[in-house]
């Protein structure tokens, strides 16, 4: 009997190279996918070593408030006169684990929601995806608010309410690639042989749709940043940290207009305008190399997403 | 009668989502740990006022009969009453709401038919400088969080130009003489202005890239083929015949975006210190205001809920092969 499922499952890891392979031709043969990969390892690189790239303190004034940026304060100080490229760089920490992190907790809860729902269909898929529905519907940021404001504001609880509301198109896109999986023939062969549920979903299906997952979670760690800083900037952030959002409010609250403190408004702005296209590019360049249904235009409206990609009438 | 199925059951599925919206609503205020009373700023008020609190708020009862009269009073209209002025919540978020509406509906306006002209010449003009140029541009304000690019047009437009960028009425206006209908109405549009092109700015990058793929999508179809082989002019084309398919993704794209549409809104109000729902919202959240905070968010989520009915029927309207 084992033998026969080792017969079954020798196909699996072809397939899979051949996934991964389109996966790095994608990514080495599109230059602005490479791009945004580059970029995000560079902004990761840039928040895992922050305490020790920052120049200056970002709890202590070093020189007057709103000074113009100058060579030992390259983007200038802030309206407490703090070191502005200090609090963008520890900015990038805080917006970047919120970002990584949310996006985790969005994997693996539309991945598994969505892997329950395509492999066992019927009930518990009308259930869970009704259930996705409605979230769909109900505006995400409204919730996020209410959410952060009852239950306060700590950087887990952000991560957390983040993560919660943004499984939604996670859980619609695996169900779709886990429904047509599960009827290709070496998966029904498995399930003749006798592969029981657990086997068949890890062993099976999850190594074919894990690809599309990790695809999925590049864009919502893009959502994800980008709810941050909504939230950081209603005054919701943890008051402890930097964060990009929180930046961006300081630079209304501290009245950087009326200063003409440009540096203190561009950075924090760009920072998080850079990192959202970057994961957006890349993200959806893996998951079309993946899932090429999702380049044809009208199959492919989803939510908080856009694709400038190839019509039909670009490969003339 | 496929049809009638159809709009059956996106009405079933609209009103199930507003009772799961409205016991969500229910679920997020009352029946998880911290109630209005502890959240109350009240760090040394007496025993005997707490607990008139509790009885006031009903929070003596059950989690099941509080929600039974959650839903009673809902259902006369009730929202109620605000913990920081004790006001009905209706008469705090009345005004706000009206104020929010035209600007909303502005800045909407805007980017829907700037991303729809973009989005059509790119598509028309593909693969050209101009192309490249719109999709640049449109990816680069899609990614912009929407409270900087308000900071950014406060800063480089309302300041250099002298345009209002706070407020929805001068406060000059009107002391001297009662100023005319049209002087009223002039303030009102300047003030409305820049918040309004914040907001379409924000979202046309979206709606622009959808329909140049779109319409890339149906210039190839045998029918604009056709229509080019009778001799029609490029516009008609593009307009008569090309675009009213094209239109389809967007009708789906705007109902499904109407969350960001109302996210933009808030912090659009924030940036411009507009009187509308957004700043009611900060508000709340500075105050504590729950009861305001909950009747927000039950409004919204209701319009929200409402205008996606409202797509998928026009979505029937246009594409009767819709029946899921």
């Amino acid at each position: 009997m084992s033998e026969l499922i080792q017969l079954v499952d020798a196909p699996v890891p072809e397939e899979e190279t051949k996934r991964r392979g389109i996966v790095r031709e994608v990514l080495l043969g599109q230059r602005v996918a490479m791009i945004g990969l580059g970029i995000l390892i560079f902004f990761t690189f840039v928040a895992i070593f922050a305490p020790w790239l920052e120049p200056y303190s970002t709890t202590q004034q070093v020189g007057p408030v709103y000074a113009p940026p100058s060579a030992q304060h390259l983007l200038g100080l802030d309206d407490g006169g703090i070191d502005m490229l200090s609090e963008v760089i520890a900015g990038a920490r805080v917006s970047m684990l919120v970002g990584f992190s949310a996006a985790a907790v969005a994997m693996v809860l539309g991945g598994s929601i969505g892997l329950l729902s395509g492999y066992f269909g019927n009930k518990t898929d009308i259930v869970l995806m009704r259930i996705t529905d409605y979230f769909l519907v109900i505006p995400d940021v409204p919730l996020m608010i209410v959410a952060a404001a009852v239950f306060g504001r700590s950087l887990v609880n952000i991560i957390l309410i983040i993560g919660l509301i943004y499984w939604t198109s996670t859980a619609r896109l695996i169900r779709a690639q886990v429904k047509s999986v599960r009827e290709r023939v070496y998966v029904k062969r498995a399930r003749a042989l006798g592969g029981g549920h657990s086997r068949l979903v890890w062993k099976h299906i999850t190594p074919q749709v894990a690809p599309l997952l990790v695809a999925n979670t590049v864009l919502t760690i893009a959502i994800a940043i980008f709810a941050e800083t909504y939230i950081s900037f209603l005054g919701l952030g943890d008051p402890s940290t930097i964060s990009w959002g929180r930046l961006i409010q300081n630079s209304l609250t501290g009245g950087a207009v009326f200063h003409k403190a440009w540096w203190a408004i561009i950075p924090p702005g760009l920072c998080v305008t850079i990192v959202i296209l970057a994961a957006t590019m890349m993200g959806q360049a893996m998951e079309d190399a993946l899932n090429p249904r999702l380049r044809v235009g009208h199959l492919s409206v989803r939510r908080f997403r856009l694709r400038p990609l190839r019509g039909r009438l670009d490969s003339e | 009668m496929r049809g009638m199925d159809y709009v059956v059951k996106r009405t079933v599925f609209a009103l199930v989502t507003v009772f799961v919206a409205i016991t969500l609503n229910f679920i997020l205020f009352r029946a998880l740990p911290g109630n209005a009373v502890t959240g109350l700023r009240c760090g040394h008020c007496t025993k005997q006022f707490r607990e008139s609190i509790v009885k006031q708020y009903g929070l003596d009862k059950s989690k099941w009969q509080q929600y039974v009269i959650y839903i009673e009073r809902l259902a006369h209209g009730d929202l109620g009453t605000s913990t920081s002025d004790n006001r009905p919540v209706w008469d705090d978020i009345k005004q706000p709401l009206v104020n929010t509406m035209p600007m909303v509906i502005a800045g909407t306006v805007f980017s829907i038919v700037v991303g729809i002209i973009s989005g059509v010449v790119a598509a028309w003009r593909r693969g050209t400088a101009a192309d490249s140029a719109n999709l640049w541009t449109a990816l680069a304000f899609y990614a912009m969080p929407t409270q900087w690019i308000g900071l950014l047009v406060i800063f480089y437009i309302a300041i250099p130009l002298g345009l209002p960028a706070s407020g929805i009425s001068s406060n000059t206006l009107g002391i001297l003489s009662t100023p005319s209908e049209w002087s009223v109405l002039s303030d009102r549009f300047s003030h409305m202005f820049l918040p309004a092109l914040t907001l379409g700015v924000g979202l046309y990058g979206e709606y622009s890239l959808v329909v140049r793929s779109s319409m890339l999508e149906t210039l190839g179809e045998d029918y604009v083929l056709t229509a080019r082989a009778k001799g029609l002019r490029n516009w008609v084309i593009v307009w008569r015949h090309a675009l009213r398919n094209a239109m389809l993704p967007l009708v789906t794209l705007i109902a499904l975006s109407l969350g960001s549409i109302v996210a933009g809104a808030i912090v659009v109000e924030d940036v411009f210190s507009y009187p509308g729902i957004g700043l009611a919202t900060i508000q709340a959240i500075d105050q504590r205001d729950y009861p305001v905070l909950q009747g927000i968010f039950l409004i919204l989520t209701l319009s929200v809920i409402l205008a996606n009915f409202i797509a998928d029927l026009v979505y029937f309207k246009l594409d009767p092969r819709v029946t899921t």
